[in-house]
């Protein structure tokens, strides 16, 4: 891979030197240990651009071409490394080119922090040009966001940006850059302090709350974890396990979890909701003790809450106190960080009843109720073809997806054992997200396999993003699952609005090897099983990026499921033979 | 049910959006709203009247405004003792002949007249919604022609009831 730059000598700014708010700019986000941008230039940002032409450091700017492949890579990096994604666009169209990026970023809690350009000062409300309202637009879907006012506020508000953006729930902070700041020429100061009076989050849990939920353990002869992206934002994936272990608590992750508990692990129950396994929802619809540590309750995990969890006390540990409450009564409210609250919980021993009752039932129904798949003649069975992905993989990989069957397949079957290593659009289900997020993510973990999985669909939602794997030489293996259609949508409609199948089939699809081998990536198209593993291997061997075009069983569904409305103990499509 | 709120924020640019905003994307109704600056500079007050339908929200809707991060205090002074007020200008059909009559039934409710002309007058009144309610419907027989308030604004009062003892401070009832 070649990302790397050369270390240029960083020039240190003498204090009292003048120099322009872009400059400022950039010496702050290098002061914020920013490596890697990912933007568009335009008119507003022209300071900006021209101050990173000119900057001496050693500085990324990932071009892409589009501003929603900008965020969606931004947040593909903050996933895998924890770090915050930095994302640059110009005003007017390219800040709102960024919108379904942010509001992604918000639902799921991801740490940007995003320049947009904007009009001078002594324009904005005159509807200029390229002019667009980015504060009103982004209220409601970031963590905070703020406009300069004055060069000298800019220290303070790019620390208080990243300060916001990666502490307590992370999020995205959008920041707006009057052109006429950006011009603007200032003494440098990078001295400043925060002034956030309103903004302390609570990481320490309440040591009586904790005594609490020992309490409700001690008690508890079904007791059951659900495990979200809480634990790996906290970097408890440890705790968790040693946790789990010590009390032998059955785990079951959220989407967005999976890979924080290690999917291969005997206490596993592997995803719980909507298409989660029989065993995970199972057990959270028997136990009498769910104790969620950083999980939001999502609907498509819960089902029907009148159908969620009624048997069970119910212990929420989340640094978000809002979340606590909000979908499901919760008796043991603990407001921490999952870290501290798993090492305080781990801190005291109590004795447990036994639940051998309860880890029999579990394996039981581990046994009888896997997840399982139909074998195939004519084309390939895209379940068999996840597997094949994990075994000639490793399960090592860091694996990006959009939303829909083909993301749901990945979830099932890419088992994963490690965090960080699973970037997929959940609380937005966002298509179009797999390219762009692994092209971010190999930027952040630049040694690892990188797979991007997405439908035929999705793909085509994003796809001008390919030539980044050229111009980086990114050896990110592109997988289509191409079924013609837009699965989940088609899937809907068989099961539900009597296979009437409105604008979701893709009979008229571009030749996907041909758009590869036009961005220079090697392409390849597998229409049987048979080919599969040779294929795979081939990829796995080969030092760049390729794109394969899957061709999959077009009528293929996720099973198991839970039905819009029903309860989640109301699963269909359980075993092969209740299919339907 | 009605849940008055007080909040104490940064005095930033876009708070007051920010807070009507998340009402509004989490389907809070606002029956009234005040803001203006304290004793401290670069601090404000809102005080929020909101109507919550289920007991459930009213936690949510504490928690969402404090998740602000321009806000730096929620207090729901619902079950308070607190003193709480709004202003109110009332214009009402009138005559000549008919001033005097109106000028003493508003005595009660130590409003005052601040604008008289040919074919009406205007009241000013001062106090909680349930007074500026019954001074309205009294007026009302007469004609009103217009009504602007200013929402309610409120605070603690200094001394709260001892825990236990029995407090009758139902919202705008002291």
């Amino acid at each position: 891979m070649k990302t790397e730059i050369k270390n240029k000598p960083s020039v240190k700014k003498k204090e009292d030197e003048l120099i322009s708010g872009a400059d400022l700019l950039v010496e702050l986000l290098i002061k914020e240990d920013v490596k890697t941008i990912f933007g568009y230039p335009g008119g507003a940002v022209l300071p900006i651009y021209d101050a990173l032409y000119r900057s001496d450091q050693d500085f990324k700017h990932v071009l892409s071409r589009h501003e929603q492949g900008s965020i969606f890579a931004a947040e593909g990096y903050a996933r895998v490394t924890g770090k915050p994604g930095v994302v640059l666009a110009t005003s007017g169209p390219g800040a709102t080119n960024l919108i379904t990026g942010i509001t992604d970023a918000m639902m799921d809690s991801l740490p940007l922090v995003i320049f947009t350009g904007q009009v001078s000062k002594s324009v904005i409300g005159t509807d200029a040009f390229q002019e667009a309202d980015l504060l009103g637009i982004t209220t409601p879907i970031t963590k905070y966001n703020y406009q300069v006012d004055d060069v000298r506020e800019l220290p303070r508000v790019i620390r208080e940006a990243f300060h916001i953006a990666t502490t307590g729930r992370p999020g995205p902070v959008v920041i707006d850059f009057p052109k006429n700041i950006a011009e603007g020429i200032s003494n440098v100061n990078y001295d400043t302090t925060i002034d956030l009076p309103g903004y302390q989050p609570t990481l320490t849990p309440n040591p009586l709350q904790i005594v609490k939920l020992l309490e409700a353990l001690s008690k508890s002869e079904k007791p059951v974890i659900l495990a979200g992206a809480g634990v790996q934002f906290a970097q408890a994936s440890k705790e968790l396990l040693e946790f789990a272990e010590k009390y032998e608590l059955p785990v079951v992750n959220t989407l967005h979890g999976l890979g924080n508990f290690p999917g291969s692990h005997p206490l596993s129950l592997g995803m719980g909701g909507m298409h989660g396994t029989y065993t995970a929802n199972n057990a959270l619809y028997d136990c009498d003790l769910l104790i969620n540590i950083g999980a939001r309750f999502d609907d498509r995990l819960t089902g029907n809450l009148e159908r969620f969890a009624q048997k069970a006390k119910v212990a929420h540990i989340d640094i978000d106190p809002a979340e606590i409450g909000k979908n499901v009564p919760t008796e043991l409210p603990i407001v921490a960080d999952a870290k501290r609250a798993l090492k305080a919980l781990l801190k005291t021993e109590v004795d447990m009843p036994d639940h051998g009752v309860w880890k029999e039932t579990i394996n039981k129904n581990k046994e009888e109720f896997p997840l399982w798949y139909n074998e195939s003649e004519d084309f390939i069975s895209p379940q068999w073809l996840m597997k094949k992905i994990h075994e000639l993989s490793d399960g090592e990989a860091i694996v990006t997806t959009d939303v829909g069957q083909h993301q749901m397949w990945t979830a099932q079957f890419y088992t994963l054992d490690k965090p960080n290593r699973w970037v997929t659009s959940g609380g937005l289900g966002s298509m179009g997200f797999g390219l762009p997020s692994a092209i971010g993510a190999q930027f952040g973990k630049p040694d690892d396999l990188v797979i991007s999985i997405s439908g035929d669909g999705g793909f085509q939602m994003n796809l001008q993003e390919l030539i980044l794997l050229k111009q980086w030489n990114l050896p990110i293996k592109v997988f289509i699952l191409n079924n013609a259609a837009l699965g989940m949508v088609r899937q809907w409609q068989e099961s539900f609005y009597e296979e009437r199948y409105s604008e979701s089939l893709l009979d008229m699809n571009p030749d996907f090897v041909k758009i590869a081998e036009s961005y220079g990536i090697k392409g390849m198209k597998i229409r049987k099983e048979d080919q599969v593993e040779d294929a795979l291997k081939e990829v796995f061997a080969y030092d760049g990026p390729v794109l394969v075009d899957f061709r999959i069983v077009r009528s293929e569904k996720v099973y198991p499921m839970i039905a819009p409305g029903k309860g989640i103990n109301e699963m269909v499509g359980v075993t092969k033979c209740s299919e339907s | 049910m009605q849940r008055i709120i007080t909040l104490t924020v940064q005095n930033r640019s876009g708070v007051l959006n920010r807070v009507t905003g998340m009402l509004y994307r989490r389907q809070f109704n606002i029956e009234s709203i005040s803001v203006g600056a304290t004793e401290t500079k670069g601090i404000s007050k809102i005080t929020l009247v909101v109507e919550v339908s289920d007991p459930r929200k009213i936690e949510q809707l504490t928690k969402q405004l404090n998740k602000q991060i321009d806000v730096i205090k929620v207090s729901d002074i619902t079950d308070k003792a607190t003193v709480a007020r709004e202003l109110a200008l009332i214009k009402v059909s009138s005559s000549p002949q008919l001033n005097s009559e109106i000028q003493g039934l508003i005595q009660p409710f130590r409003a005052s007249v601040i604008d008289i002309s040919k074919g009406s007058i205007t009241i000013q009144v001062t106090g909680k919604p349930d007074k500026t309610e019954a001074l309205i419907a009294l007026l009302r027989p007469y004609g009103i022609k217009e009504i602007a308030k200013t929402g309610v604004t409120a605070f603690l009062r200094g001394q709260q009831p001892q825990e236990g003892a029995s407090t009758e401070s139902t919202l705008f009832s002291v």
